[in-house]
Parts: structure tokens; sequence; C-alpha cells
């Protein structure tokens, strides 16, 4: 009896010993080796599995979207959107230059920074990704059948489209507001006059049922920076909340000026509101000059064509189109919650966490509440709308998502960390570090009435120590966690192409499905295309000679062109005849001022190359397509200006 | 209501003409699948051999197999160049109506003839198709890419086979299956259902 006593006093003595030392290694983000097998397990997709969710990156000043595999962290694509990329051509073949093309003529670059899903019934589709172009103010979207750049819509009136393109719930419009004010319209003022001349602009992007889109009105505003958005959705499906920074109206050193009032706003647009207003003729048509870029994926091409106006709403004619709610310390991220009542203003400067009721918001308009107008705009009185707030959080809150279980998570940049707080009764639930300086964070539809859940991924901005160095310029990161237990846990932390600024992700039985495998060659719309090798022809037209080519595995047809002269302008389409998954050819000649071209099955490209000196030049496939890749090679013969060489091309005309 | 109508006298017409009838299902699915396994290849690569046309899993799909052939100098497979797929359901359909002429006579003897003509055709059939095998496989271009001494390419009629890198397999499809049927039903309609005068 003593004995069995004793026994099990040492056991409880050894399991105590046990589970204090796990303790202590999850408390370390697990380095023991329990700990770790754990979290491999839950990031490791075995060879030839599938990741569970979709998660597209935004590249930042890569100007790019990258998409990852979640939860493996793997990269699979970047698709190419408002940067050149020379790998795909982007930017660089006759067919996607127009892509590019701004008011201000082809633009190579830009600032990418929020990916948005397309929704319907307030819950990601998975239909098309739209991403905002900061610096040069633009809005793309990516048709998720192809992960292909479909059409690109510049912003007139703006400057840095940062607050975009957050989206409403059944994808009636995205929204694109000015970071930076500008004189609207453009005009050569003093800078100093920026409180007389300065303009904001909050624009609301129609999206037809095909995804088209188009600047349906714009709302002229203060001249403050309208930093970020988001729609409401449920009860507040109709409004549109914009965060605001700087209505001191500063035109230098912002990091001093831009913070010296207590609260800044959160500009509430009732867009419905904007509707009748421009039903009922209250806007006023605004010369302007922006490019619309489409580009179509039977034709292979895009185009771009330039409109002339837009449609402008000004506050002072619009009562109760817009109002103001007062927001500590220069809010940046403005979340909405999955039900829509609660808006979570992160003021970055605080340490806190300012929570407004869209209810009481309805409430306090109703009674008038208000404590201020600026240039028409009620300015709501702050008691009146506050919910809640939470408290000594953290230091520097900046972005806020939602798992649909009642919790909230937010970042805090300057304390580097995520914290977990509820909704309703504002207490903190738990905290993790962040390596280092977290800026947005993204769950599975963490910004959507219904939202995926499962993991947290946070995108930091510097990486520091955290993977081998590469010199001085370091990858920045994303770490994920796991969010299904009461604590988060840190599963993997992954680097990233560009800055990811934020992302979204999808669960990839909703997208993998439409994946297009290769375009039908029967499809092609291609003025230049050819259907079949017996078509492959040079045809000269003055000094243009154009090349209709075709490629199959392993030859291209011609491969041997003679017949063209320096001076000439060469034009090379070509036709991948291919008919089957993942059979791309790439094809570059030696000399060419530009990038190679990679074009997918049934799918026409050009490369323009303009000889410059007499000679024989190889051309080649780039894409190691097949067996006799090294095969699919062929020359084009370039003679002096004047020369009497005829043109000819042939493939296969062997000696006898 | 069946066992209702196989008591009638007219058991073994019924059944005769249903022989006829299932000739019709040679037009509804292919005879023949040939399946190319390989390893870039994760859902292989199907054709299917009708009684009227060869068809794939894609529209695309004979091309795809003609590309991978002409890198061992096969000749390029061409619905239109085989003429048997012109004439042949002629055949059929002259059997089939055939069939119905026969239901309606009363001599069994034409019953049996029936039978053994449709049996010989599905013979000379088969025997055909290995005669289009085997000259696929062994008529190659000399100008090949891939030629390696003694390497013959013709698929199995029946069962599986590795032709370099791909596994070859063929197999009666459902079109098989209905000629069977009408071969067993005309083989009934003469034997256990013919009615003993």
């Amino acid at each position: 009896m003593e004995k069995s006593k004793f026994k099990w006093l040492a056991y409880l003595f050894i399991m105590g010993f046990i589970v204090s030392a796990c303790g202590d290694n999850s408390k370390q983000q697990s380095k023991g080796a329990f700990g770790d097998q754990d979290v491999a397990s839950q990031v490791y997709v075995s060879p030839g599995e599938y990741d569970e969710f979709y998660a597209f990156m935004s590249g930042g000043f890569s100007g790019q979207v990258s998409v990852y595999g979640l939860p493996s962290g793997r990269l699979f694509k970047v698709i190419p959107v408002f940067s050149v990329d020379a790998e795909k051509a982007y930017g660089f073949n006759e067919e996607t230059k127009p892509m590019l093309n701004t008011s201000l003529g082809f633009i190579p670059w830009d600032d990418s920074h929020h990916p948005e899903l397309s929704q319907t019934n307030g819950v990601p589709d998975g239909r098309w990704l739209f991403i905002n172009g900061n610096n040069t103010p633009r809005v793309a979207r990516i048709d998720l059948t192809t992960f292909e750049t479909a059409e690109i819509l510049e912003i007139p009136n703006s400057g840095g489209n940062h607050s975009s393109p957050f989206i409403t719930e059944n994808s009636e419009y995205l929204v694109a507001g000015t970071r930076f004010s500008v004189p609207i319209p453009q005009k050569d003022v003093s800078i100093k006059s920026y409180k007389e001349n300065f303009k904001g602009s909050l624009s609301y992007i129609k999206i037809a049922d095909d995804g088209e889109m188009s600047v349906a009105f714009q709302i002229l505003v203060p001249g403050y920076d309208y930093d970020l958005a988001h729609s409401g959705k449920g009860k507040s499906h109709g409004w549109t909340f914009f965060t605001t920074y700087n209505t001191e109206e500063s035109n230098t050193l912002l990091e001093i000026g831009a913070s010296q009032r207590d609260k800044d706003y959160i500009a509430a647009v009732n867009w419905k509101k904007a509707e009748e207003y421009i039903a009922a003729g209250k806007a006023k048509t605004m010369p302007a000059n922006y490019a619309h870029n489409t580009y179509d994926e039977h034709s292979h091409m895009a185009k771009s064509e330039m409109l002339k106006e837009v449609k402008v709403l000004i506050p002072q004619e619009c009562p109760g189109l817009i109002y103001y709610l007062p927001t500590p310390k220069s809010p940046h991220g403005v979340d909405v919650d999955p039900s829509g009542e609660y808006i979570v203003g992160n003021g970055k400067l605080s340490s806190d966490l300012t929570v407004h009721s869209f209810s009481k918001m309805l409430k306090a308009i109703e009674n008038d509440d208000f404590d201020d107008e600026v240039d028409g705009i009620p300015v709501i009185n702050f008691e009146s709308v506050v919910a809640g707030s939470v408290k000594s959080t953290g230091l520097g809150p900046l972005h806020t998502e939602f798992d649909g279980k009642g919790n909230a998570y937010t970042t805090f940049f300057i304390s580097s960390e995520v914290i977990k707080w509820k909704i309703g009764t504002w207490e903190v639930l738990d905290r993790v570090p962040s390596y280092y300086s977290v800026g947005h964070l993204m769950i599975p539809g963490g910004d959507s009435k219904a939202p995926f859940g499962k993991y947290l991924v946070s995108l930091n901005k510097i990486t520091k120590d955290r993977f081998l160095p590469t010199g001085p310029e370091l990858t920045q990161s994303a770490q994920l966690f796991d969010i299904t237990g009461d604590k988060m846990k840190l599963l993997l932390d992954f680097p990233t192409i560009g800055e990811p600024h934020y992302a979204q992700a999808i669960p990839a039985d909703i997208i993998m499905k439409n994946s297009v495998k290769y375009y039908k060659l029967d499809e092609n719309k291609h003025p230049h295309k050819i259907t079949s090798e017996d078509e492959a022809k040079v045809v000269r037209k003055g000094n243009v000679v154009r090349v209709y080519m075709s490629s199959i595995r392993s030859h291209f047809a011609p491969d041997n062109i003679e017949g063209v002269k320096v001076g000439d302008k060469v034009y090379f389409h070509l036709t991948n005849l291919e008919q089957d998954w993942d059979v791309p050819h790439g094809f570059a000649v030696m000399g060419a001022r530009t990038s190679e071209i990679l074009v997918m099955p049934g799918q026409t490209e050009t490369l323009v190359w303009e000889p410059q000196n007499p000679g024989v030049y190889p051309f080649y496939c780039t894409d190691f397509c097949s067996a006799l890749h090294q095969e699919m090679q062929g020359y084009i013969r370039v003679s002096p200006k004047n020369s009497k060489v005829e043109l000819k091309w042939s493939v296969g005309e062997f000696d006898e | 209501m069946i066992s209702n109508l196989l008591v009638k006298e007219n058991r073994s017409r019924l059944f005769m003409l249903l022989a006829s009838l299932m000739l019709m299902g040679l037009f509804l699915f292919p005879l023949w699948k040939i399946r190319l396994e390989a390893a870039q290849y994760p859902n292989g690569v199907n054709m299917y051999i009708w009684i009227n046309k060869i068809t794939g899993d894609t529209p695309s799909t004979l091309q795809n197999i003609n590309i991978l052939n002409h890198y061992i100098g096969m000749q390029y497979i061409k619905p239109d160049s085989i003429p048997e797929l012109k004439y042949f359901p002629f055949v059929v359909i002259i059997m089939s109506l055939l069939g119905i002429v026969v239901a309606f006579s009363k001599k069994r003897k034409l019953f049996i003839t029936w039978g053994i003509i449709l049996l010989v055709l599905g013979i000379l059939g088969i025997y055909d198709f290995y005669l289009w095998e085997y000259d696929y496989g062994h008529n190659l271009s000399p100008n090949a890419p891939i030629k390696i001494p003694g390497m013959v390419y013709q698929p199995p009629l029946l069962g599986s086979k590795m032709l370099l890198n791909f596994n070859a397999i063929s197999l009666p499809h459902t079109g098989s299956l209905f000629l069977g049927f009408a071969m067993v039903f005309n083989f009934l309609s003469f034997t256990l259902l013919w009615k003993k005068k």
C-alpha cells in the first residue's frame, strides 16, 4: 500500500515535470521537439497534395500580386499587374503594353497595396481579385479563371489611391479614396495654399456583371488624407467608412504637422443616398482624362481608351450623403465586424482601439447630434457614436480582422504584435509577438460577413534575423498562425515578394475548379493568329515585316526566314498551336531590345524586333517545352538596307 | 409484363428484334478504349474508337497523341484517312435492318445465319483493328528523332504494354458490350426461346 502510494507520487512528479517543460517550450515559440513536430504537421502539405487556401498577397512596391498556398506558404505564381514583367512579357509584348497606359502615357511600375476579392452576399466568391495602384491612381481587376490581369482603370481627380479597392457586399462598387489631396482639377498653385486649393475625392467604381469597372461617381471632400476604407455589411450595407489623417491640412513635415489633433475622422458615406442624388440629377459632370484598359482573353490583346468626363457630387449640395465620426489619433485601418454593427478605428498613434457603433451612428444622425460641420459635412458627437474601446492593448494599432466567432485580431506595428480581443466586451484575450513590425493581417474571409477563419497571417515589414541574410536588402515576410484554439499559435514564417502589404485568402475549392487549362485555338480572335502550320507566312508592307509563326513540339514554323533588311520593323506574331495543359512555348531572338514572349497554348503574342546589322540571327524557344526543346530553334537572315534578297520562309526543307 | 411477353409465342422474335436494336448502341458508345499512362499525364490520355469515329477526352486529345507520336515517327492518326470508319456504320445499319426482317421470318435457319454473319463481321472488325494497330506501330518514319533499334510501338489488342515511357492499355468499351448483347440475344432467340413445334 505504502509502496504504491510512493509510485503514484513519483509518477505525478515526473508528469508534472514534463507538462511544465512543455509549457515553457510553447512560451518560447515552440523550440521543443514535441512542439515543432506538432506545428510541422500543421503546415506540411504532402508532395502532390493541395493547400487548403489560396492566398493572394500584394507585392507592395513590386506592383504585382503573388499567389501562395496556405498553410504551406508555397509560392505558386506572381501575377503581373502594375509593373512590367520581362518573364511573362507583360508590358513588353505588343498585346499587353496598353494595359499600362495612363493619362500620362505608359507607366511601367506602381505600388500595389490591397487585394480585394469580389463578394456575393458579403462572402468572397472567387470571381475576381481587385487591387489598387497607389502612385498613379489606378485599380486593377484580375480574372481568377486565368490568374491574369484583365482590366486597369485609372482614377481621375486623385493623388495616391490608397483607400482602395474595398468592395461592397454584392460587388456593387469598390471604392478609391485619395490618400494625397491635390488641387481638383489640377492647377499650378502654391503648395502653401493647401487649405484653400487642395481637395480629396472618394470615387465609387461600379462593377458590371462581367466584372468591367467604370467610375460611377466621385464625392469631392475636404483636403485630408483618406487612408483606408471598408464597406458596411448586413445592417450597414449601403455605407462605406473611410479613415482620415491630416485633418490638420498640413502640407509639410506631416509626421509632426498631421499628428497635432487629438482626433481625426472616419468619414461615413451613404452610397445608396449618392445613387438617389445621381438619379435626381444632382451630379455635376466634370471634364477629366483617364485611361480604361481592358484585356480580351479571346483576342489575347489589351486595348486602352481615354475617358473624358466624370460625375461629381458635392457634400454641401447633398445633405445626408456623408458624416464625420471623430476617431482618436490619426486612424489607419477601418474595419467593420461581420455583423456590420461595429466600426473599428485603428488609431495608429494610440494604444487604444476605438470602436464605433453603426446603430448609435444612425441614432445620432436622426437626433442631429452634431458637434461641428466641415464643408457641409456634419461631425457627429464622439460620445454619441462610440461603442467602446479596447484598452492598453499595445502601441500603434493598424488593422483588424475577424474570425466569425466573436473575436477580433488587431496588429500593432510599434509594439510588433497581434492582439486578440472580444467584440462587445472589448477585453484582450491573447497576444503574440510578430517578427517584426506587422502591418496588415489577414484571416481567410476575415473582412467579410462570414470569415472562413482557421488561420491568421501577419504581414511583416521587417525581418532582420529571421532568415539567412542576403546583404543589406532583406525579404519581408508573412507569418502564419493557427487561430482555432483560445490562444494563437505561430506555425510558419515565409518570405514574400516585394512588400506583402495586404492579402486575402479563399478556400481553394472555390477557385481551382474554374481554373482555365489552356486557351482554345478555335476561340482565338487575335488579328495576326494562325491556326495551323500551313498558314505560316511572312508578309512585307513597306519596312514592316510580319512573321505569322506557329510553335508546336518541337519546332517553329517558319524556322528559316530570309529577305529581312536593316531598318525593317519585324513583328513576330507567334501562335502556340498546342491544345494541352501546361505546354507553353517561349520565343526570343538575338538582339531584340525587349523581353522574350511566353505564349500559352492557343494564345498569340507579338515580339517586335528591329535588326540593326546585317547577319544571320538565331531565335529559339525559351521554355523547356519538350524532349527536343533544345532543337526548337531557327534563323533569320538580315541583309543590308538596299539588298535584293527576296523574302522567303520555310520549315523542314532538307537539302537533297 | 415482361414475363408475360416471354411466355408468348413471339418471344424468340422479340429477342431477335432486341438483338438488332442492340447494334444501334454502337452509335452511342465507343467500341474500344486505348489509354496511355505516363508521369506527365496524371489523368492519362484516353482515345476512344467508335464504329464511325475516333475521339479523346477533349477535342484536342488526338492532336496531343499525334504530337507525342511524331517523336517516334508514327504516322498521324487521322480519322478521315481511315475508310473503315466511313463504311462500317453502313454495315451495322444494314445488319440491324436485316435483323428486323429476320425477326419476322419463320425460319430458324435465318436467325442462325444472321448470328453467324454478325460473329464473322465482329471477328473481321477486330482483325482490321489489329492490322491498323500493326501499321501504326511498325510503319515508322526513317527520319524519326527517337529511333530505338528493334522497338515497335504497336499497342496491344487487349491488355497493357509498355511503349517507352507510356503504358498503353487497350480494352473493349461499352459499344462492345452492346455488340455482345446483340450476339447473346440472337443466340437465345434460336435456342432456348425458340418455340418448339
